[in-house]
């Protein structure tokens, strides 16, 4: 093991470097484009024994991880906004394909107008595209999960692609210290790509064509759904493999902090989350039961977690840094439905917040955090949606 | 065969291969092979998109045209250096 301090960008090349990925096809977006400029570095140095495909778009960036991973080949890509968007056809047909491709997205705002900060509408926006999508906090988390991903897409009982994302600027380009693991400790966590049904001249069969309504499209689909809640347990199974070689976890679906006895939770995802750890910290200090959940796993979604974080607190606020114009934020409106079915809901309020990579600060956080513990008194919300620190102007 | 999710392959296949879909309906025009013009270059086995054109081990006939499965693209037409291959209108009485 050695340490170096890296960018989360680099910590995703050196993930896929670990991981072994054997077919990269990328195209450069900002702020992406160091992830794949260094695994170019390291193909070209021959440091790492892969293919690199130069493709005209994400789309065919995708296009071409799916079939190379359809021959039995690990592949990897990274992209991030209208990169991201623009593979939407071929998302949904990694996972309708079972190729568990894995991707870097840094998370990063929808034009127009034009930014290229931190925002989760690109990756909330492929939410029913059949990926399982991890959201990072710190670079070390962006390497490990990368390690880890790729272990449980590939698992036979799941066999689904992941993504991870990145806020940008906060994780993309900031340096932080990362463990990078001794490479034979990688391979024994990791074994090589084996899928079950893979393209082979000796033995052709014919994939992906016609299905009749009479005949199994939906009882695929419903295959990718038993998958999918597979996923959650193996999932939970590969980090503690993970912590037991490694010494490391992440915090599985929903990482909980501080939420044993909270009145009151804020469910965030992504690097605010570690400025609410610290706020949650000082309030804690002066006896206020507040907590964070950070949500990392946003498919599947972990209702389970949420259930049992809700039995016992008071509210909920959920942070969205994206919005469903129509009707609120995509955590918020996952977490309440999660809780529809069961009894004592708490009080759930969505707070949208850090739009277009606006800084969340400890400032932002308190202001949430004491409007929720005034529900919490009051018995009621103020409001269901509110949008955070808002420029009004106007008269 | 197959009856449920239960007893589907994880993936979307079958154990046939591409053969059983006879893809040579879909065709407008149908290509002709003027075995008199080609000098079996082979190109068009080469260009054929559908792999719909056969060419003997040895390499010493000229290339056959699967019409089971060719879609008339006119893309070995196009591409023939020697004009040997004629795209023909296909008409219902044939
Ligand atoms: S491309 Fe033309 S000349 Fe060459 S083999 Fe085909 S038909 Fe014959
Ligand atoms: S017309 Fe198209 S499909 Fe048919 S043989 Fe020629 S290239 Fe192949």
């Amino acid at each position: 093991m050695v340490k170096k301090v890296i960018t989360g960008n680099y910590a995703s090349s050196y993930g896929a470097k670990l991981a072994r990925a054997q077919v990269i096809a990328a195209y450069p977006i900002t702020p992406q484009t160091s992830v794949v400029e260094k695994i170019a570095e390291f193909v070209a140095s021959g440091e790492m024994e892969a293919q690199y495909i130069k493709v005209e778009s994400e789309h065919s960036a995708m296009a071409a991880c799916i079939t190379a991973s359809q021959t039995g080949a690990r592949t990897f890509t990274a992209t991030s906004a209208h990169g991201l968007t623009l593979m939407h056809e071929m998302l949904i047909w990694a996972s309708g394909a079972r190729t568990p491709v894995l991707m870097t997205n840094v998370n990063r705002a929808m034009a127009p107008p034009w930014s290229v900060w931190a925002d989760h509408l690109d990756s909330v926006a492929q939410r029913d595209t059949g990926w399982i999508q991890y959201y990072c906090e710190s670079n070390q988390e962006v390497l490990d999960t990368i390690i880890t991903a790729y272990k449980v897409g590939e698992s036979r009982d799941v066999l689904l692609p992941s993504f991870l994302t990145l806020d940008a600027f906060y994780l993309s380009h900031t340096y932080e210290t990362v463990d990078i693991p001794d490479q034979d400790e990688v391979d024994k966590f990791l074994p090589s790509f084996d899928p079950p049904y893979k393209f082979d001249v000796e033995d052709p069969h014919l994939f992906g064509s016609l299905s009749f309504p009479h005949q199994f499209y939906m009882e695929w689909r419903y295959q990718i759904s038993l998958s999918m809640e597979k996923a959650r347990e193996k999932i939970l199974e590969t980090e503690a493999e993970f912590k037991k070689i490694f010494g490391r976890s992440h915090g599985g679906l929903l990482d909980t902090y501080r939420c044993d006895d909270a009145e009151v939770v804020l469910i965030a995802a992504g690097t605010m989350a570690s400025t609410i750890r610290e706020v949650v910290d000082w309030y804690r200090d002066k006896g206020v039961k507040v907590g964070l959940a950070r949500l990392r796993v946003f498919r599947p979604f972990p209702v389970k977690e949420v259930r049992e974080l809700a039995e016992s607190v008071d509210v909920i606020g959920v942070l969205d840094r994206s919005y469903s114009f129509g009707y609120g934020g995509a955590f918020f409106a996952e977490t309440a439905g999660a809780l529809y079915n069961v009894p004592d809901k708490p009080l759930i309020k969505n707070y949208v917040v850090g739009i277009g990579g606006r800084d969340v600060t400890p400032d932002t956080v308190s202001g949430i955090l004491n409007n929720a513990i005034s529900l919490k008194d009051k018995g009621e919300l103020d409001q269901e949606i509110e949008w955070i620190e808002l420029k009004e102007g106007g008269d | 065969m197959f009856k449920g999710y239960k007893d589907l392959p994880c993936v979307p296949m079958t154990w046939d291969t591409t053969l059983v879909n006879m893809t040579g309906g879909w065709r407008t025009y149908k290509p002709i092979l003027d075995e008199e013009k080609c000098n079996k270059c082979y190109i068009c086995w080469k260009f054929c998109p559908e792999a719909a054109i056969d060419v003997d081990d040895e390499l010493k006939e000229v290339p056959k045209i699967d019409y089971d499965h060719c879609k008339g693209c006119a893309i070995c037409a196009n591409e023939c250096p020697k004009e040997a291959i004629e795209m023909v209108e296909e008409s219902i009485e044939d």
